[in-house]
């Protein structure tokens, strides 16, 4: 296959927002669409993924994430969409330029009409937590286990130690059980669980795999291998509590902290990041501040369900789509959305009420304070309630999405921003 | 007859409900919030508890080592040990395509074992 060195559309990254949003433009008539990926194969972090869980709301389907990928990867051929595997992108200008290498094509430079960011997170680190103690080997974060054992097929211990409630520790808890391994505890930090409470219940309560609230990582212990770590319980503002240390045998800590979007590529090309979601700032089509450069899935934030990543992908196509055949539309007003009461970020940024006309826009949100009991999501223009909808709680760990609806057409218009608040009903 | 309050978590979709359940020793009554499938899920897990369950088998000839497979319906949760069992002594060849049945009717649940992924034969 020769590649071009012009292409309507260039999409970084094949996970399933980068799919979603190159079968998008495709369907929406982009002519020529090329997807880029630095792994071998197509498909993202879906396929270490391989427990079930994904397409409940795309497919109604219960599907493991390789699954799901697979589907999208098959449309993405089907449609036409060309793929450059094995290459990673290293810079993309601001007019759309993209420099990428590989071992097979060596240095490639096209230029695309746009661009859709699409390269997903990652974790973060050891670094990024700073976790005190002796550095052995056996400290791993929860996603490299993860692709050690359902792809590469090896195990990173025998008994292990996570901290971290999130949902790829908990799931690598049930996964590591599965293959023989003993997992002694899950400490969680802060007061509530930080990933979805149905992995708590399938992954933790099923298999009796205790778990911490409020509990930390004080002292890693072991010179060449880990042999144990000490655990200890923290206040409200992360001290230790003295006299609570426990001392757990085990060969293998795993770190599931939280996942960063990566966006090194976006900041280069001039796009504005922002600082609470780490993402860039969007409109809803997600348009970042630069024109003709979208973004999609978990570059933007990170999305606890892959659906979501997937019908986002399928927005910043079509809107790539439509900027690549009529040009940079001239919008008459912008409206900003911004994050009001308990609120601690939400997307899209921005709003183009015109595009009302067409349909609803989705708005996402992630609470600041979990709060357990029936609560209100409104939407302001300033004063004046626009619309609400009731949430049986609202929790961190979970986002919570509304949409506005087309009737609102001539409030939005007129209003000078819009304001999210989570609130108790 | 008693009636006992319980709280049951559906974890049939990611919205996980906390479902409010009332229930004699032997049936359901009532189950506050959720949806009906949370019904269904509250009914079953008090009977007959099962879960999907994803693991992987051996491959030769592919990419990785490792097909991931997955079960074509909830498995009876006090069995998974024995299919985790049986899943590691299959091995299977390339090629293999979405779906494709790896094993049928496992320990005679009639419950198959799908693949979760295509995986072709490299060159
Ligand atoms: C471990 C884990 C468990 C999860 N569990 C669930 C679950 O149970 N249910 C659920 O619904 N969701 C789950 N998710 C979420 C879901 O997997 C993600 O939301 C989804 O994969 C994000 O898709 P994406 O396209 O944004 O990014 P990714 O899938 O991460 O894809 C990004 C791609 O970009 C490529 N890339 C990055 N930089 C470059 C570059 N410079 N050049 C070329 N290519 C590049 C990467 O190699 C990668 O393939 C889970 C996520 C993780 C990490
Ligand atoms: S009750 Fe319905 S909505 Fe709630 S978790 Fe179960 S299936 Fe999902």
């Amino acid at each position: 296959m020769t590649f071009k060195d012009r292409y309507d559309m260039v999409v970084i990254g094949s996970g399933p927002g980068g799919l979603a949003a190159a079968i998008s433009a495709k369907k929406n008539g982009a002519q020529d669409v090329l997807v880029i990926e630095r792994d071998v194969e197509p498909g993202g972090i879906l396929l270490q993924c391989i427990h079930n869980g994904f397409g409940v709301e795309v497919f109604k389907q219960d599907l493991p994430g390789p699954a799901y990928a697979q589907r999208f990867i098959n449309e993405a051929y089907q449609v036409g969409v060309d793929f450059l595997l094995d290459t990673m992108v290293l810079e993309i200008t601001r007019d759309h330029r993209i420099t990428a290498t590989s071992k097979r094509y060596g240095f490639l430079n096209i230029q695309a009409k746009a661009v859709v960011l699409a390269m997903g997170c990652r974790e973060r680190t050891r670094a990024q937590v700073r976790l005190p103690g002796a550095r052995p080997a056996g400290v791993f974060t929860a996603g490299t286990a993860q692709r050690w054992v359902n792809v590469e097929g090896y195990m990173p211990g025998k008994n292990f130690v996570i901290l971290g409630s999130g949902d790829i520790g908990m799931i690598m808890a049930r996964r590591l059980t599965f293959e023989g391994a003993k997992v002694e505890r899950v400490l969680e930090v802060m007061p509530y669980l930080s990933g979805l409470t149905r992995n708590y219940v399938q992954c933790l309560m099923d298999y009796d795999i205790q778990l911490q609230l409020m509990h930390t990582v004080k002292n890693i212990i072991g010179k060449k291998r880990v042999e144990a770590i000490e655990a200890v319980a923290v206040d409200e503002k992360w001290n230790y509590i003295p006299g609570t240390e426990e001392i757990i045998p085990c060969d293998t800590l795993l770190l599931s902290v939280g996942l960063i979007p990566e966006n090194e590529l976006s900041r280069q090309a001039g796009v504005l990041i922002d600082p609470v979601t780490a993402g860039p700032f969007v409109d809803d089509g997600f348009q970042t501040n630069i024109p003709g450069i979208f973004s999609a899935g978990n570059v933007v934030h990170v999305y606890d369900l892959v659906d979501w990543v997937t019908e986002a992908g399928l927005i910043a196509g079509k809107s790539a789509a439509r900027l690549i055949q009529a040009g940079p539309q001239k919008t008459e007003k912008v409206i900003p959305v911004k994050a009001g009461e308990n609120v601690r970020y939400v997307v899209p940024h921005t709003l183009n009420p015109d595009h009302l006309i067409e349909g609803e826009i989705r708005v996402q949100m992630r609470v600041r304070q979990p709060i357990e009991a029936p609560v209100w999501v409104e939407v302001r223009s300033g004063e004046r309630l626009l619309h609400r909808k009731p949430e049986p709680y609202a929790r961190p760990g979970e986002m919570v999405t509304i949409f506005l609806k087309p009737a609102l057409l001539d409030e939005v218009k007129a209003a000078n921003g819009l304001s999210v608040a989570i609130a108790k009903r | 007859m008693p009636t006992i309050e319980e709280k049951v978590v559906c974890v049939t979709c990611p919205k996980g409900c906390t479902l409010q359940v009332t229930r004699d020793v032997q049936t359901v009554l009532k189950v506050g919030n959720g949806c009906k499938r949370g019904y269904e899920y509250a009914r079953q897990e008090l009977t007959d508890p099962r879960r999907m369950v994803a693991s992987s088998v051996r491959i030769t000839g592919a990419l990785h080592p490792l097909l991931p497979v997955y079960t074509s319906a909830p498995f009876p949760k006090p069995r998974i040990p024995e299919l985790l069992a049986i899943l590691r002594m299959v091995e299977v060849k390339t090629p293999v395509t979405l779906d494709q049945t790896i094993l049928e009717d496992v320990l005679g649940t009639g419950i198959n074992i799908h693949a979760s992924r295509d995986m072709s034969k490299i060159t």
